[in-house]
């Protein structure tokens, strides 16, 4: 009879962590940010279709970045969570805040339970009603980030913060926060064509719905 | 919800109501009979097709037996940004039809990344007002009434329903409900083809004027508290409620033609 491999709880979620990091390395970052007319979400994608941000409820968006049916998987799940609640009691009863944790506990649940943990770190993004704005960053372990002004999803994810944070300004416009989030994505070296970008906004002044894409003409004259 | 909340080979897809169906369980269905209680009726709506797109419009009175239920009443809704339905018939289930029409089409839109089809979403009412069948043997008829403006087509177009869920498309105006007979009367005397907006919401503000007229249960306008019907227009840049102060004004015109002409017909 054979035994299994005894493996120390410690190794094994360093194992799984730095497996989880590894690919979500591998992909492109995102960012958002607070300006003045609400929560700017940029991304790197090259693809037009395959979308990393998306719309979750009237005043929540959702972001992910690593492997993309994972978290796409989630947004869904998010969704669908939202959008029942909504039906059951109220759609001011749907919020930022209980949708992270339920995030965090899902994820948790995956990374310590299955066999591999998901590659993914996903953006809860709240434009306030009255109230503040909330960035909820949500790690592949299920570690819940509440973020103030801004957050950057990714691998690289330091440096990009760092060039973000030398440039934010409380109540920047919208063109002045895309600008400043595309150089920190994009970093000295490179410069990253609008077609590359995938830009979103929740408008805060919105009546319901407040999730708005930015295509790719309105990308380029903000950048202008 | 646990994740993944469905087997991928067991999915329920962007379809709302049977993820509803999955999470919360069968809804019961009432089997009182009808004779029981006297059933909140919403009445006449209408729809016409006019250069830019789709005239909607609704009086705003509910009825239950011969006693006026509400005053206030809104029958017709935007479905989503680029449609609107109204409904006629038993007002509770009907506005528990468009609630759950308008859920599903936001559900499916955020689920699969664009909105259903003008044709797609005409279809799925009318599985709605089917699986809607029982409750319409027991009295409890919906019948709703759909427009909206065809991104793919560039033109507005209206879906007419029955109680059983037939679905027929209408080329140029429709109104139904306890006053639709009278008011389809006044729009097929003065429809035209591609006519402007406001000679559009002219001929729904008339057609309404004349089946309150005739009809019992639909309400006229209310100069005294200030009510009027519903007036919305649909077109490539989405649905819009005409303003209240837009509609007061037609209606006074109206009248005050009326009241010059010295006889009333």
């Amino acid at each position: 009879m054979s035994m299994p491999f005894y493996v120390a709880p410690e190794q094994l979620m360093k194992d799984k962590a730095d497996f989880a990091r590894k690919g979500i390395a591998r992909g492109r970052s995102l960012l958002a940010t607070v300006c003045d007319v609400g929560i700017l979400i940029c991304a790197e994608n090259s693809s037009a279709t395959l979308h990393k941000i998306g719309e979750i409820y009237d005043r929540i968006a959702f972001a992910g970045v690593g492997k993309y049916n994972e978290f796409d998987q989630l947004r869904q799940a998010g969704v669908r969570n939202a959008d029942v609640k909504g039906f059951q009691f109220s759609r001011e009863d749907v919020n930022a805040q209980s949708l992270a944790s339920w995030y965090g506990q899902v994820i948790n649940q995956i990374f310590t339970h299955d066999m591999k943990p998901l590659e993914v770190e996903i953006l809860i993004a709240e434009v306030g009603s009255g109230g503040p704005d909330a960035l909820y960053h949500i790690l592949y372990d299920g570690t819940i980030l509440d973020e103030a002004q801004s957050t950057v999803l990714g691998g690289d994810s330091e440096a990009i913060a760092a060039r973000m944070d030398e440039s934010f300004t409380e109540g920047w416009d919208v063109a002045g926060a895309l600008k400043a989030a595309v150089a920190a994505l994009s970093g000295p070296e490179r410069s990253i064509p609008a077609a590359d970008l995938e830009v979103a906004l929740l408008e805060r002044d919105s009546e319901r719905r407040s999730f708005r894409r930015l295509g790719d003409d309105e990308v380029t004259s903000l950048l202008a | 919800m646990p994740l993944p909340p469905f087997p991928t080979t067991d999915d329920p897809g962007p379809n709302f109501g049977e993820l509803l169906r999955r999470v919360l369980g069968e809804r019961a269905v009432p089997t009182a009979n009808a004779r029981d209680f006297v059933d909140t009726h919403a009445t006449t709506i209408s729809a016409v097709r006019y250069a830019d797109g789709v005239i909607m419009a609704g009086d705003r009175r509910a009825t239950a037996g011969s006693t006026i239920a509400q005053r206030t009443v809104e029958k017709v809704h935007p479905a989503d940004r680029h449609s609107g339905v109204a409904i006629a018939g038993s007002a509770g289930f009907g506005l528990d039809m468009i609630k759950m029409f308008q859920l599903q089409l936001e559900h499916y839109e955020k689920l699969e990344g664009s909105p259903l089809s003008l044709e797609g979403k005409a279809n799925y009412l009318a599985t709605m007002v089917r699986e809607h069948l029982g409750l319409a043997f027991q009295g409890f008829v919906v019948v709703p009434l759909f427009a909206g403006y065809d991104l793919k087509r560039q033109r507005g177009r209206i879906f007419t329903y029955d109680p059983t869920g037939g679905r027929y498309e209408e080329a140029e105006f429709h109104a139904d409900g306890s006053g639709g007979r009278d008011a389809r009367t006044v729009l097929k005397l003065g429809y035209t083809e591609g006519m402007a907006r406001e000679a559009a919401i002219e001929l729904a503000v008339q057609a309404l004027y004349e089946a309150a007229d005739e009809d019992s249960a639909t309400g006229g306008p209310d100069v005294v508290r200030g009510i009027y019907p519903t007036v919305a227009t649909i077109t490539n840049a989405g649905f819009e409620r005409v303003g209240e102060a837009e509609v007061a004004e037609r209606f006074g015109a109206l009248i005050t033609r009326k009241t010059e002409e010295g006889h009333v017909r």
